[in-house]
């Protein structure tokens, strides 16, 4: 299958490219070139950084592509702070507005004796019978690196405990998003990114 | 619950690991791709790969080691050695590293920091600072200073200072070795590591005197480190990061298990 991934600029895309590679997809990479999210399988927007990153996203058309890809039933899956512009925003850049998918803001994790940036391996708790992460055990851990966050909503598919729970995961329909890293969380990551390469809309054929 | 990481190193030399004292009497300990997958497989964390002689003419070797290592590695995997400016960095992340590591370059040059962390986020950056106690300082320990040349040479600065302005220029992470504990294996040097946790927001992890499990738990609980760099402990007794974690289990550390 083919994977479109998001090139806005922000980090690094090797991890993922690699990582999508190695289970045995077919990569393409635009950072503009809109027949590419046009002709779109499956696509994933990865992210490191700061939010108002993703105004090229905006700058370039890539979010109107987007938009129409997901009204299509395009899966799409939002890594980072690719999750992150999946709602109307982030209090990282209020200016910047999101998706808009999910209604909700991101914001900070609140001031406490805790570290921010929440770095390292955590654990997940799976909620609504998530297809994104089917067969992940309670407890199973993923890699997190950042200091924004989604909120627990009807949308999480995953919840994670750090300072307060937060949105590890968020899924309606065909459009997902990881807080987490799954290109750096061993065979649990991988186990999330091959359901997400296996993604069908319910009642498709096989 | 976050669990307190521990980070695999290995040193690398023309595209080797070897293991040695001090750098010297380096013996040859395999490829590290191979080593690197064998560590991730066994419960590590994390991989640093570090170029201990990172010499000019190496460098290519080197970005070769590091595409082939980070080809089949699926957790974070960290690169230092060498770097001295954001193009080193640049080549190491396109060759498949998810963060550098920098030591000296960005004593020379702090400004370094931010210009890698613009392009490839903060979480990319770790700076590594050698550290010894100020035995002359009122506060040894607060005193402790920077050094370069593998702990030779102080550079007239205080280690949490220079934590501080490298979390503020936009640091992801600092790498804190103590050149007092390093190669002893008599413990972390836990108050100083705690001294720099406690001065900064960012994780820290610890590295430098490691000789059996009690010394992990007890720079996680009194040396409140994120992680621990593990090297030389494989060598003597602790076969592997799993069985290392599962001692710290039960020793009430939160670690990942299973891994």
């Amino acid at each position: 299958m083919r994977v479109t991934v998001i090139d806005y600029k922000a980090g690094n895309l090797t991890s993922v490219l690699k990582t999508l590679r190695h289970l045995g997809a077919e990569t393409v990479v635009t950072d503009g070139d809109l027949s590419l999210v046009e002709s779109a399988e499956r696509i994933v927007l990865p992210g490191v950084g700061h939010f108002a990153a993703t105004e090229r996203l905006d700058a370039t058309g890539l979010t109107g592509s987007i938009r129409e890809a997901i009204a299509r039933g395009v899966p799409f899956l939002g890594i980072c702070v690719g999750m992150q512009w999946l709602y109307a925003g982030s209090t990282e850049a209020p200016q910047q507005t999101g998706l808009g998918h999910f209604p909700e803001l991101c914001t900070r994790f609140a001031e406490s004796t805790e570290k921010v940036p929440h770095v390292g391996w955590n654990s997940l708790e799976v909620r609504n019978n998530s297809r994104l992460l089917a067969g992940v055990e309670p407890g199973e851990f993923v890699y997190f690196t950042h200091s924004y966050k989604g909120p627990v909503t009807n949308d999480t598919a995953a919840v994670t405990e750090y300072i307060e729970p937060f949105a590890a995961a968020v899924e309606r329909g065909n459009v997902m998003g990881v807080q987490f890293h799954p290109e750096k969380s061993g065979e649990t990551g991988l186990k999330i990114l091959r359901n997400f390469l296996a993604w069908q809309p319910r009642g498709a054929a096989c | 619950m976050l669990t307190k990481r521990i980070i695999a190193c290995l040193d690398v030399h023309a595209g080797r690991v070897v293991k040695g004292v001090q750098f010297v009497d380096l013996i040859d300990a395999g490829d590290p791709a191979t080593q690197a997958a064998r560590h991730a497989r066994e419960g590590a964390d994390e991989i640093v790969l570090l170029d201990i002689t990172a010499t000019h003419e190496g460098r290519q070797t080197l970005l070769d080691t590091v595409r082939r290592t980070a080809r089949e590695l699926f957790v974070p995997f960290c690169v230092g050695g060498g770097i001295k400016s954001a193009r080193d960095a640049e080549q190491v992340f396109e060759a498949g590293a998810d963060k550098v590591s920098i030591n000296s370059a960005a004593l020379a040059d702090p400004t370094l920091i931010s210009a890698i962390g613009a392009s490839f986020g903060a979480q990319a950056v770790v700076v590594a600072i050698d550290a010894r106690r100020d035995p002359a300082a009122a506060d040894p320990v607060r005193g402790a200073q920077v050094h370069v040349h593998g702990g030779r040479r102080p550079v007239g600065r205080t280690v949490v200072e220079w934590a501080r302005e490298a979390e503020q220029r936009g640091a992801g992470e600092i790498l804190l070795t103590s050149m007092d504990a390093d190669g002893t294996r008599a413990g972390f040097d836990c108050e100083l590591t705690a001294a720099v946790s406690e001065s900064v927001s960012i994780p820290v992890i610890a590295s430098g005197g490691a000789g059996t499990v009690a010394h992990f738990a007890d720079v996680f609980a009194r040396g409140k480190a994120d992680a621990a760099l593990a090297a030389s402990i494989f060598h003597f007794g602790v076969s592997t990061s799993r069985s290392l974690k599962e001692e710290l289990a039960q020793a009430g550390v939160p670690v990942r298990l299973p891994c």
